[in-house]
């Protein structure tokens, strides 16, 4: 691996992210599956870095999920994001940042859109008038969750507690990144790095002391493609994607998984315990699977926050080796308890993937 | 009075026509951008389908080149000026050259296999393309980055030509019979070794290529595969990851080698434009200079006094490049026998 090479593409692909003032929408299903990430988010910039980071109860979904399974017409969709930028202006608002990757990757095809079809911009702005009342601008900036951790992650180093270095060889942990497909792919020159050799998780993971891990199945879907889980018959396909992943990234020994879409870690994980219990196979270390963050549960951890407010048990993959490779002090008491110390119950143990 | 003629590039065109110009008693100013003369074919290995050694087709051209001829190395032209019939060239060191007729042989350059970012030229160790080759295999070294022979080997043809995604629509024409030639000679360096090519068509359009092309089959069982490669990967043992499908029988496929070997295309060289812009010459959407008509005056430009040979107006070959500079030297001399100063 000749690194120059790839800094010399990271050079071609740098995008401007602005210091402040955003508007933020969340993803539909973040919070279901990764509870505390978009919490972990908000209080890094605004509690850390005393950033002004906006959001509104009134936005929905970008209807992504829908679009891409075919389901909603492309026109619905513009209306609908043209709302959510609707929203954003009367907030008096430029700089829009999407937590979800699809819906970073539709904005960008839907203003990209409009920029090639000014004739379809002036008819949605037509339909939003008429459904909702509504006037739109267009964002200024528009980032994704992951370029604003990109852009302060070395302000979050210079404040971290830990750095990603296993304690007891000081060598660095080998970090494997797996950025969401609708980040860059359809557009490399707006995704940080590019389309083949993103540097938005990289770059974190090398300002956090990390090693990042570069693996041939390294730009292969996760596993969640839209078609290939939500569609049931097609669910075989999903898994022998995320299989393909892990038997590719398995000689290399990875010490855990970063990403930053809404899927990916999903199914990172939740595969991980499914193939355990369908071919007895298992990644990690002694029988356990490799553990897999967000960024911002990444961010959090080099910060020095409770593994357990940020929700790392409800991961199916046990973060535990990780935390210890790192030296964070965790109660294992604490890990299953709720508000007020309530017992939230303990998850059945899987029989073949290790748990703790 | 002796008429003067630029010849603006040091390649084998240039080198032909400024040769066979002096012989016809014309001074010759031959202006070349690189400290040496010969161009792209100087740093080639042996030549297809032949494998003559391509030192010695470019040492008999420039035993050619007379010593009358003005050979100026190192140097490009900046500016033109036109007065009537005569030209001026400003060139890069501030020197004023006057003349009569210029002709344009800057020749191509090779296509950078950085733009094709999928494939990992200059990130992975065991990516390299086909002119790297032709080094190896002058220098009689061709290895892995781990000092190893390889084992299994692939090329990948159409690396920048015929590929919207780098705006090169074009053939290059001759990366097909150079990976044939390469393919045959690696096998002859490791019979054992697997070795592949990935096509998209084969374009054996030149006298024997097509045998090459069987040979390479029936002698040396090098596997031809018809599918594009999609993306390159490497393995934690510095092998490099192909995935690409089979198009004849419709699948995809994954195939793992210890060397892959881009056939990079030719392009227009990035200093066309300017040269274009300074002698007012047109370039098409391919970037290559656009000659008066492609049939019967394609050595003459829109602008009159100003001739173009070689690959400098579209891919070619050595036979083709050598070909097209004598029939330059034709028409200028025809030009010059007409024009009074």
């Amino acid at each position: 691996m000749i690194v120059d090479g790839k800094r010399k593409i990271w050079k071609d692909y740098q995008k401007e992210i602005p210091d402040d003032h955003y508007f933020y929408v969340r993803s539909c299903i973040r919070q279901n599956f990764f509870p505390a990430s978009e919490v972990m988010f908000l209080k890094i910039m605004r509690d850390e870095l005393a950033c002004d980071i906006y959001e509104n109860e009134y936005h929905t979904t970008c209807s992504g999920i829908g679009y891409h399974c075919d389901v909603v017409p492309m026109e619905t969709t513009m209306t609908v994001i043209a709302r959510q930028f609707a929203l954003m202006t009367e907030a008096g608002y430029k700089n829009y940042a999407a937590s979800c990757i699809t819906s970073f990757g539709l904005y960008s095809e839907v203003i990209e859109t409009w920029r090639h079809f000014p004739d379809l911009l002036k008819k949605i702005r037509k339909n939003l008038k008429e459904a909702t009342g509504r006037e739109f601008e267009i964002p200024e900036y528009l980032s994704h969750a992951s370029d604003i951790i990109y852009k302060v992650r070395h302000d979050i180093a210079a404040k971290g507690k830990y750095r990603l270095i296993n304690r007891f060889t000081g060598r660095p942990l080998k970090v494997v990144e797996h950025v969401g497909c609708h980040y860059s792919k359809m557009f490399p020159h707006k995704g940080i790095g590019g389309a083949e050799y993103p540097y938005v998780l990289a770059g974190m993971i090398e300002a956090w002391g990390g090693e990042v891990v570069d693996y041939p199945e390294r730009r292969h879907c996760c596993g969640f493609g839209f078609r290939q889980y939500f569609i049931k018959a097609n669910r075989g396909y999903s898994i022998a994607n995320t299989h393909k992943k892990f038997e590719s990234m398995e000689p290399f020994k990875p010490d855990m998984i970063i990403t930053n879409c809404p899927g990916c870690p999903y199914f990172l994980d939740r595969w991980q315990y499914a193939i355990a219990e369908m071919e007895g196979k298992t990644y990690g270390e002694d029988g356990h699977g490799i553990p897999v963050f967000t960024y911002e549960e990444v961010a959090s951890i080099v910060l020095g926050y409770n593994p357990w407010d940020m929700g790392l048990q409800v991961h199916q993959v046990a973060v535990e080796p990780l935390l210890n490779k790192i030296g964070i002090s965790y109660n294992p008491e604490e890990k299953y308890k709720g508000f007020n110390n309530e017992d939230m119950g303990h998850p059945e143990k899987p029989v073949n993937l290790k748990t703790y | 009075m002796i008429k003067r003629v630029a010849v603006i590039g040091g390649g084998i065109a240039g080198m032909e026509a400024a040769g066979l110009l002096a012989s016809r008693g014309y001074d010759v100013l031959l202006v070349e951008k690189e400290q040496d003369l010969g161009g792209n074919v100087a740093k080639w290995d042996r030549l297809f389908p032949s494998k003559t050694p391509a030192s010695d087709i470019v040492n008999k051209i420039k035993l050619g080149l007379s010593p009358s001829i003005k050979v100026l190395t190192n140097r490009t032209v900046t500016r033109m000026i036109r007065n009537n019939d005569n030209f001026a060239l400003l060139l890069s060191d501030e020197t004023l050259e006057k003349v009569d007729a210029i002709l344009v042989t800057t020749g191509f350059q090779v296509f950078d296999a950085l733009r094709k970012e999928e494939y990992g030229y200059g990130i992975y160790d065991n990516v390299i393309t086909s002119v790297d080759l032709e080094r190896m295999f002058a220098s009689k070294k061709v290895l892995c980055k781990n000092g190893k022979e390889p084992k299994c080997v692939a090329f990948i043809h159409c690396v920048g030509s015929r590929d919207e995604k780098v705006n090169n629509h074009y053939c290059s024409r001759v990366c097909c019979i150079t990976a044939v030639k390469q393919a045959i000679e690696m096998k002859e360096l490791y019979p054992t070794a697997d070795v592949y090519c990935f096509y998209m068509d084969l374009r054996m359009f030149g006298r024997y290529y097509e045998d090459f092309y069987h040979d390479a089959q029936a002698k040396y069982s090098v596997s031809f595969v018809r599918g594009r490669l999609s993306e390159a990967g490497e393995t934690h043992d510095n092998k490099i990851v192909l995935k690409a499908e089979d198009t004849l029988i419709g699948k995809p496929l994954k195939v793992t080698v210890d060397m892959l070997v881009l056939m990079t295309g030719m392009e227009s060289p990035d200093t066309t434009e300017n040269l274009s812009a300074c002698l007012e010459l047109e370039q098409g959407n391919d970037r290559f200079i656009t000659p008066a008509d492609p049939y019967i005056h394609n050595n003459c430009t829109h602008r009159r006094g100003i001739f173009v040979a070689g690959a400098c107006t579209a891919p070619k070959n050595i036979p083709e490049t050598l070909a097209d500079a004598r029939s330059a030297v034709v028409a200028i001399e025809d030009y010059l026998f007409t024009y009074t100063d």
